[in-house]
């Protein structure tokens, strides 16, 4: 198992499992850095309604084909039909959207259910047509590299490598409108165009990802790589190249590892890799992890004790709660008998001046931004100029003589 | 309209328009709450649910799966509470994370595990069974008089029907604050109703909906019945009650009139075969929306600026 997988990332599984690893893997960095545009657009599950509503034009594409007396199977008529009928779903949502009262996610459940109902009816119809087409159009659904053509891996790489291209090319002005609609339109950039583009690209990669991923899991693709890069940064072109990035390691990986042993389907599996590297993201990410979320939290719990009990020591008041205890302890403010050291006297006399600076910067500034930052936290020193301090201190006079 | 259609259709049209009715009714108020896609993310993670109840008992029986797609749905509800919160991402995204990744889980222990020998698969989660629920000991209408019978009716329909009835039930009860709550949650807080529980319960109950209706009609349905009918019905009125009143109507309508079409409607242009009836009802509720987003009284946003 092990070193199957080794050899499919080193792409020695096979011609095919390797035309598979690349193609998904190019699939990966298209969808992840198209996706971003979407997601920061805040209009991320409009790819879901894209991605079912491929379904009726794949259906009507292989009818059609038969009814010409063709195979029926040729992959790049079928993703032409299922991205005309995408184009429809998508102009039906913003239709929908734009024309009447409902809500966006209105139109697009609206729009996924039926088109998608409306594919299975063509597939039952298909089912039952002409022996011998068991086209496994099915596969559309959940995707399938098992038995993949060599021209269908050839499509999916081709295309996958546009995509790319394209966003190469257009990725400054679609982060400007990512970023900043107003702006973009004020600096030059037509908007609606790159909207469309935009959806055009959500498009392609949902058409090209159909026959590996499957149009169900498709959108994992757009939306998962997004979401993990923004929780690692908050500059727009890093999580554009480093979504990008998790895409394509998540399909390379994926496809490896599919290819590595029996019953381990291609989409679902890239769908999993992407997640995992999500949930050890959420975990471990800077500022919006969980972990990072709970140091923080400690640290502001410490502080909250430290003053508490610095102010408790200036008032020469006792101290019960063992946190608080320790806290100063740790630091040498408090003899272990929980008598102030001679620098906890200092910082004790220290903490309680500044809850008096305090009080009267609240009356000075009592609109301004000052007296809103007060948590008692932040040191005076930090949010107020030295100027502002000392006229606060000639209005309190002198501190008082220690007791 | 013999002994036939009693046998083989009066069960799966019944067991539908239940399907139908107990998805519409919630799915007003998450269409007016503008949380129409959690009925599409509780039906996908369905799956995950369904299949790790068949890996625990090992038999497809009716509890453990109906427990065990609950379940996957508190979890999927949690996990993107979770993911907003924490992550501070946007709701949509969150959705979509949570629910692709648990299906593809679904998928993956669906191809792992040995379910040749029952009816377990991913098409049958997708567009259900609704044409196999037939009655056999439904020999014509006097059979609906007849108690042993009555005793061999598939059991989907007593479950559906209870479904149905608990929902309406719910709604009937909690109107009031239901309403309330949806138009002005800030009001609702204030005047003391709890926001917070009744958004959870709603989420909740629409789940049960989802959950009692993948096993008999498959997902599709289920989605489509949440949000097409409330949607078509919000074109129709201003006044909630009788959107109600119209998205009931709207279901039954796509239920029934979806189910025929597949059932006959290729008969009737001569073929001899019969279509998905999951998938023809959702067209039909399809059908139905488009044409209230044109002809609908109130389709249109009220202030929106004209010939935009």
């Amino acid at each position: 198992m092990l070193s199957a997988f080794v050899d499919a990332l080193l792409l020695q599984a096979g011609y095919n499992a390797a035309l598979v690893a690349i193609g998904a893997a190019l699939l990966g960095i298209a969808a992840g850095s198209g996706g971003t545009f979407l997601f920061l657009r805040k209009r991320a599950l409009v790819s879901d309604a894209v991605a079912h509503a491929t379904l009726p034009g794949v259906g009507i594409a292989f009818m059609l084909m038969v009814a010409l007396g063709g195979d029926g199977r040729n992959l790049p008529v079928l993703l032409l039909g299922s991205a005309l009928s995408a184009g429809i779903g998508l102009l039906a949502v913003e239709w929908i959207t734009t024309r009447t009262r409902l809500a966006e996610d209105t139109a697009i459940g609206a729009v996924l259910s039926v088109f998608f109902g409306f594919g299975i009816v063509l597939l039952t119809i298909i089912q039952t047509m002409a022996s011998g087409y068991q086209a496994g159009l099915e596969g559309f659904l959940l995707g399938s590299t098992a038995g993949m053509l060599f021209a269908d891996a050839v499509v999916i790489a081709l295309g996958g490598a546009i995509s790319v291209a394209f966003i190469l090319v257009l990725r400054r002005p679609m982060t400007l409108v990512a970023f900043d609609p107003e702006f973009a339109a004020a600096s030059g950039v037509n908007v609606r165009r790159m909207d469309l583009a935009m959806m055009g690209l959500v498009m392609a990669v949902t058409v090209i990802g159909l026959k590996l991923v499957g149009l169900i899991l498709v959108v994992a693709l757009l939306i998962i790589p997004p979401v993990t890069a923004r929780l690692w940064t908050e500059r727009t072109e890093r999580v554009v190249l480093l979504s990008g990035l998790i895409g394509g390691f998540s399909g390379y990986v994926g496809a490896a590892l599919s290819a590595s042993a029996p019953h381990l389907p291609t989409g679902a599996i890239i769908v999993l890799v992407g997640f995992a590297l999500f949930a050890l993201s959420l975990l471990f990410a800077p500022v919006r992890g969980i972990l990072a979320a709970l140091i923080r939290r400690r640290e502001f719990q410490l502080r909250v004790h430290r003053r508490q009990g610095l102010l408790a020591l200036a008032r020469n008041e006792a101290i019960f709660d063992g946190l608080t205890l320790s806290v100063l302890r740790r630091e040498g403010l408090i003899r272990q008998d929980a008598v102030a050291t001679e620098e906890g006297r200092a910082a004790a006399a220290k903490t309680l001046r500044d809850e008096s600076r305090w009080a009267v910067a609240r009356e000075l500034y009592e609109d301004a931004a000052e007296s809103a930052r007060y948590d008692g936290l932040a040191p005076i020193e930090s949010v107020l100029t030295r100027d502002a301090i000392a006229e606060i201190d000639r209005r309190l006079g002198p501190p008082a003589p220690a007791s | 309209m013999g002994a036939d259609f009693v046998t083989l259709s009066l069960t799966p049209l019944l067991i539908g328009t239940l399907a139908a009715i107990a998805c519409a009714l919630p799915g007003n108020f998450l269409v007016l709450r503008r949380q129409a896609l959690i009925g599409d993310a509780i039906s996908h993670v369905v799956l995950p649910g369904v299949v790790v109840a068949f890996l625990i008992t090992g038999t497809v029986s009716t509890w453990p799966m109906l427990l065990g797609a609950a379940g996957a749905a508190v979890v999927a509800v949690v996990l993107i509470e979770l993911i907003k919160r924490v992550g501070r991402i946007e709701p949509g995204a969150a959705m979509g994370v949570t629910f692709t990744s648990l299906f593809a889980a679904g998928v993956l222990l669906l191809e792992q595990s040995d379910t040749s020998g029952v009816h377990l698969d991913v098409e049958h989660a997708l567009y259900g069974n609704l044409e196999s629920l037939i009655w056999f000991s439904g020999e014509g209408w006097h059979s609906l008089l007849d108690p042993a019978a009555l005793a061999d009716l598939p059991p989907e329909l007593f479950r559906m029907a209870a479904a149905a009835l608990l929902i309406s039930l719910l709604v009937v009860l909690f109107w009031r604050p239901l309403k309330i709550s949806t138009f002005d949650e800030g009001f609702a807080g204030a005047v003391g109703i709890p926001t917070t529980l009744f958004s959870f319960g709603l989420v909740i109950t629409a789940a049960v909906a989802a959950v009692a209706a993948f096993d008999a009609v498959g997902s599709i349905i289920v989605i489509a019945m949440f949000i097409c009918p409330p949607a078509a019905a919000r074109l129709m009125t201003n006044r909630l009650e009788l959107q109600v009143l119209w998205s009931v109507a709207f279901a039954v309508l796509s239920a029934v009139l979806g189910y025929v079409l597949a059932g006959y409607g290729p008969l009737w242009l001569g073929g001899q075969i019969a279509v998905s009836a999951a998938g023809m009802i959702a067209t039909v509720s399809g059908v139905i929306l488009a044409l209230a987003c044109l002809f609908a009284p109130h389709r249109a946003r009220i202030g929106a600026p004209k010939g935009s």
